[in-house]
């Protein structure tokens, strides 16, 4: 990888944080266990990378194999997270 | 890279931040989670366009198993268990991006066209250890949490410099994998020290300070795939992880700053071992005792009523009496609140969750810092399951060991009641000044049992 590609990631990673930061210090407590299970189904992007990662690399089968690990584990967070969030958030009612 | 691939990943980005921003108002929080998901199905379906040599089956049955896998678990855990799901989740995402690095790793090892240098393998060699640790970190977190290990902390001395050790011996193979990445033995050597490390930095932190180490884990979890977005070159990965990353630290800090600890102080660990001491000083606590009868015509009686819940309310499962008895008051219109504390329950923001399963409406859910004031002129004050976030001690007593922690006042309040199974201790095992007080009725028994009591008795009134 090229410097100049390094930091045009660091760019993105340095403005995400600080927008991340911005954004989450106004999340009220009430939906802070929300939020998290929320955030375990973003982390859940890995399934992005082991896509990617599993496309580069049918030849060695260790690689293969933890491609596919990561996959399955990364599915688990993106739907069991969004879903048990949104079971959550149907619960906060106001009457 | 293809420009369609890329702007769909830019898409996927501006909805996981617009999913967060919703999450700031209670009545949109329904809708940005579903925007994030949106955007996590885009990012997904355009990557599977990529995908050429990994054959499209296998892809779908390990999708499929995943999926399945976390839909049944989403919808059979039960609210008191989401804290031990989130410990569960946050390991899983950092092991796949553990998984994604060793991967890339070998691909690049076996392959010689492919190049890794040092910026490559910096990035690898992070997501081995931030996810290696927050994969065992995690399961050691699960298990004290989920009972199946002590949640008593395990300490040992030398502990400290034993980790201090192991990262240093982590430091120092990472620079011979850099000097010679062909030698395969070092990334084994890193792989075992990372996961070790993590066992190691959780098994000394004791289960009172849980919320703290999940919320840490949590943004682990999101530096892992940040770690990862760098090793493929992928911002989506970076934009992801980076508010994981954020929410955790957050979260964390605020948890921290509700127990008065450092966060330091709480990875050193060992809190809750060696308290004993600070309780044995002062005299016992004379408490005075109350019925279900006298509680019921106390509520009767009262013009505005505050429940302080603690954990200890949903392992009695009294939510739903309380709502009962929350209903009575309300047709006596009594004023009715409920004053959370932000380390109630076992992660940040928990008691709430537990609060609305039960149907209580989020408006009657008050953060401390809003209803810290109103307890002076508040008639009545109902504590139940809760113990050190009212114990005055916080306030007074230099000698507490939690002192100086933020707590609510219910001992303004003109009368307090303590829903109680017995005279124990709270989680940091001190005594709790509160109960000699004057003004403090005890109504000991199960809290369930109780409380269904006195819902019974204040039916019979009308």
């Amino acid at each position: 990888m090229s410097i100049s590609a390094l930091i045009v990631l660091i760019y993105v990673l340095v403005l995400a944080s600080y927008l991340g930061f911005e954004l989450i210090s106004k999340v009220p407590p009430t939906l802070h266990t929300p939020l998290m299970s929320g955030s375990n189904a973003i982390s859940g992007i890995t399934i992005v990378g082991a896509l990617i990662a599993s496309n580069e690399m049918g030849y060695s089968t260790l690689s293969k194999w933890l491609g596919l690990l990561a996959l399955v584990l990364a599915t688990i967070n993106v739907v069991g997270g969004y879903a048990v969030t949104d079971r959550m958030l149907k619960m906060f009612k106001k009457k | 890279m293809n420009i369609g691939i890329q702007l769909a990943y830019l898409v996927a980005s501006v909805l996981f931040i617009l999913g967060i921003k919703y999450l700031g108002k209670t009545k949109d929080a329904r809708k940005g989670n579903v925007l994030s998901a949106v955007g996590m199905f885009i990012a997904i379906i355009t990557t599977l366009f990529t995908v050429e040599v990994f054959s499209l089956i296998e892809i779908g049955v390990a999708i499929l198993v995943g999926a399945a896998i976390g839909l049944y678990y989403s919808q059979k855990v039960a609210m008191t268990k989401i804290p031990e799901m989130v410990a569960l989740f946050n390991g899983f995402g950092g092991l796949a991006s553990f998984g994604v690095a060793l991967s890339d790793f070998f691909f690049k090892n076996a392959n010689a066209a492919a190049s890794l240098d040092v910026i490559n393998l910096t990035s690898i060699l992070l997501s081995v250890l931030i996810g290696g640790v927050t994969f065992t970190g995690s399961m050691v977190a699960y298990l004290k949490l989920d009972g199946k290990v002590s949640g008593q902390p395990i300490t040992f001395s030398g502990q400290h410099l034993l980790n201090l050790i192991l990262l240093i011996a982590f430091l120092a193979a990472a620079v011979l994998v850099f000097i010679d990445p062909s030698q395969v033995v070092y990334l084994y050597i890193l792989i075992a020290l990372a996961l070790l490390l993590g066992i190691l930095t959780v098994i000394p932190i004791g289960g009172a300070d849980m919320p703290v180490v999940i919320s840490l884990l949590n943004s682990y979890s999101g530096m892992a795939a940040c770690a990862t977005g760098f090793i493929l070159n992928n911002n989506v990965l970076i934009v992801a992880g980076s508010l994981v990353g954020a929410s955790g630290i957050i979260l964390t800090q605020i948890m921290c700053k509700a127990m008065n600890r450092s966060l330091i102080n709480v990875l050193l660990g060992g809190f809750g071992q060696t308290v004993a001491t600070g309780g044995a000083d002062g005299p016992a606590v004379v408490v005075k005792e109350i019925g279900v009868e006298e509680t019921a015509m106390l509520f009767d009686s009262a013009s505005s009523v505050i429940v302080v819940p603690g954990y200890g309310m949903a392992v009695a499962q009294a939510q739903h009496v309380v709502r009962e008895l929350m209903e009575q008051c309300e047709k006596r219109n009594i004023e009715f609140r409920f004053a959370i504390h932000p380390v109630a329950g076992r992660m940040p923001g928990h008691m709430n969750v537990l609060l609305a399963e039960a149907n209580i409406s989020y408006d009657k859910l008050i953060e401390m810092d809003d209803i810290n004031e109103d307890f002076s002129n508040t008639d009545l004050v109902f504590v139940v399951g809760a113990n050190d976030v009212v114990n005055p001690a916080a306030r007074t007593n230099p000698q507490s060991p939690i002192f100086g922690m933020p707590i609510l006042n219910a001992d303004k309040a003109r009368t307090v009641i303590v829903s109680k199974r017995s005279m124990g201790k709270g989680y940091a095992g001190v005594e709790n000044e509160l109960f000699g007080f004057p003004n403090c009725l005890m109504l000991f028994g199960d809290a369930k049992q109780t409380i269904a009591k006195v819902v019974g008795e204040m039916k019979d009134m009308t």
